[in-house]
């Protein structure tokens, strides 16, 4: 029965009209260009979920939605970096597989190249033009995540390697190679109380600035907190070199300045929901 | 052919049989005609010499020293060809694909210059030597995708799998599709499942996940379409293919010398740019095969009678 029913199938197969092998050669390219096409929900779900959605991105990325259509994906970026920072995301990036975003714990951009050679690089301003100087980065905004872990914040220094001697990550210590950055573990650190990340701080204290924390009298307490201000870019170099595991300090990706931290707001009294008030002391 | 007749049967027209004949054509076909051509013999000939592959050695050797010079590049930072088959600066002159470029300009809706210079700039190379030459003599997928050919066909030959055509009108309808889409979401849907940048980038920056999708559609050429991508689906081949539609550099037909037996053909990615190789079907007695042509010089390797040569207009025979 079996057999029966597979042989007229086979002859059928051989005698084809024109017609009828034109008309199934049409049906097959036919599903081809919708199955491609309906990819496109998929890689921009993709996109929208998971990871993908807030990536940093290198120095001068347009927002969001334009880069993800900017970029051509060749990895120009990646070449000219003196630290190799961006990194090219991969398929679960969705419509971002082959853009190159920023994990800054590992290797953060360092700005060690001087000239923003990423964006001189990038073919298709995906990485705009118009950020010239790495004082107008925006590609993210420091937050202190964890107060209760940071060691500065607990009157402690930091002695040793910021990041074990197994850390792979780079950056320039001017003041020994203003040319080359080294790797992070060649650098140990002796700093009391612990202020690495704004030692390293590569935009200076308009971004980060280590700031005594006093109690309710006003007296000093021997602690201080790490402050992000306005003028921090997103670099992540305070997130890479915080010894503190995981990092006490993070870079959020594409966020801006709260309105009390910008120059000409008012500062508002820091009330309980603040993240860095969390804990009991607080300033002036 | 008419010029519009090549371009056309590029975008997707079946081949037609040719409504009038040169003369000269006429005589050649008439001798043709009547007198039994010995292909038997010749195809035993052809079994028993070893083709030298030459053409396609050297086309391996440039694309493999293109690729890997991404590759050294990059890991010893030599800055010699920097980026990736999208884009890139040779020596520091940029140099970008045109359709990518086309598609991020859609998107972006603007034309960042140094993409714009460096589309141009491939656009003009690829213009005088030959537009899909791009596709066999520097593509990485192209490459892998010849590997797939081969098991493809050595299963075949087994009658473990069969090749399933295509109406090639599918390129051209993707070509503009993957356009659209650029252009109205803003997003470039292709520049994710190119299959071109994927390899590329994996060559130069090592390989992720992303690689799955090429194996994906490997294994789809494989088992049953042969030579799908590059036959039906990619636009960056279609691309070249029209801004080299007038490339001086291109295999030329000789009617003369041609037994018929069709070698020719069974090699081709695109057989329908040899139709003109089938007993009868070419107009002329010197015809150079058309844009859709990627140059990779399979069929000059096994043509026994060298009816196929590389030819350069203006500079008489290449080889």
């Amino acid at each position: 029965m079996a057999k029966q029913a597979g042989e007229p199938k086979k002859r059928r197969r051989r005698r084809l009209s024109r017609k009828q092998e034109q008309r199934r050669q049409i049906l097959r390219a036919a599903v081809v260009a919708v199955g491609l096409w309906a990819l496109q929900p998929l890689a921009a779900l993709a996109s929208r979920l998971l990871p993908a959605r807030k990536r940093l991105r290198p120095p001068g990325a347009l927002p969001e939605r334009a880069f993800l259509g900017a970029c051509i994906k060749c990895g120009q970026c990646v070449q000219v970096c003196p630290v190799q920072a961006p990194k090219l995301a991969d398929l679960g990036d969705g419509l971002g597989t082959g853009s190159p975003y920023l994990d800054p714990r590992m290797q953060a951009c360092d700005f060690s190249c001087d000239a923003l050679s990423c964006i001189l690089a990038c073919p298709t301003e995906a990485l705009s033009h118009v950020v010239q100087t790495k004082e107008e980065v925006r590609a993210g905004f420091a937050r202190l995540a964890r107060p209760e872990a940071c060691l500065a914040r607990r009157g402690k220094a930091f002695q040793g390697r910021a990041r074990g001697r197994d850390f792979p990550g780079v950056l320039r210590y001017a003041e020994i190679d203003r040319w080359h950055a080294m790797p992070v573990r060649d650098h140990p650190y002796d700093r009391d109380p612990c202020d690495l990340c704004v030692l390293q701080c590569p935009i200076g204290s308009t971004a980060l600035a280590l700031v005594p924390l006093t109690d309710e009298a006003g007296a000093p307490t021997g602690r201080f907190t790490p402050e992000v201000r306005a003028g921090c870019v997103g670099c992540g170099v305070c997130e890479m070199i915080c010894p503190t595991e995981p990092a006490a300090i993070v870079v959020d990706a594409r966020a801006r300045p709260q309105a009390e931290l910008l120059p000409s707001a008012p500062r508002p009294p820091r009330s309980g929901h603040g993240r860095a008030s969390a804990a009991p002391e607080h300033r002036p | 052919m008419s010029f519009a007749g090549s371009v056309a049967e590029m975008l997707g027209r079946a081949p037609r049989r040719p409504k009038k004949y040169t003369e000269a054509a006429e005589i050649a076909h008439g001798r043709k005609r009547g007198r039994g051509m010995d292909v038997t013999r010749l195809l035993e000939e052809i079994a028993s010499t070893a083709h030298p592959h030459t053409w396609r050695w050297r086309r391996w050797a440039v694309l493999l020293s293109i690729n890997f010079l991404f590759t050294l590049s990059y890991w010893f930072d030599i800055q010699v060809l920097e980026g990736s088959m999208t884009a890139s600066r040779l020596l520091g002159f940029h140099l970008a694909d045109p359709y990518s470029s086309a598609l991020v300009a859609l998107a972006e809706r603007r034309l960042p210059v140094n993409l714009m210079i460096g589309a141009v700039t491939v656009s003009l190379v690829w213009g005088l030597i030959g537009g899909r030459s791009y596709c066999s003599w520097v593509c990485p997928y192209h490459f892998v995708a010849e590997q797939a050919e081969r098991l493809h066909l050595w299963l075949a030959a087994r009658g473990i799998v069969r090749d399933h055509l295509l109406h090639r009108g599918v390129r051209t309808v993707l070509w503009v599709g993957f356009a659209v889409l650029a252009g109205w979401t803003g997003h470039t849907l292709f520049l994710t499942l190119n299959p071109i940048g994927i390899l590329s980038r994996a060559i130069i920056y090592g390989p992720g996940l992303a690689i799955l999708w090429v194996l994906l559609l490997l294994l789809f050429e494989v088992v049953y379409s042969r030579r799908a991508w590059c036959r039906y689906a990619c636009p960056v081949g279609l691309t070249y293919g029209l801004l080299g539609a007038k490339a001086p550099v291109r295999v030329s037909y000789d009617l003369v010398r041609c037994a018929h037996e069709g070698e020719c053909r069974k090699v081709c990615e695109v057989p329908h740019v040899l139709e003109m190789t089938i007993k009868g079907r070419a107009p002329d007695v010197k015809m150079d095969v058309g844009p859709d042509c990627t140059r990779c010089g399979m069929c000059v390797d096994v043509c026994p009678t060298e009816s196929l040569r590389f030819e350069v207009k203006g500079l008489g025979d290449l080889l």
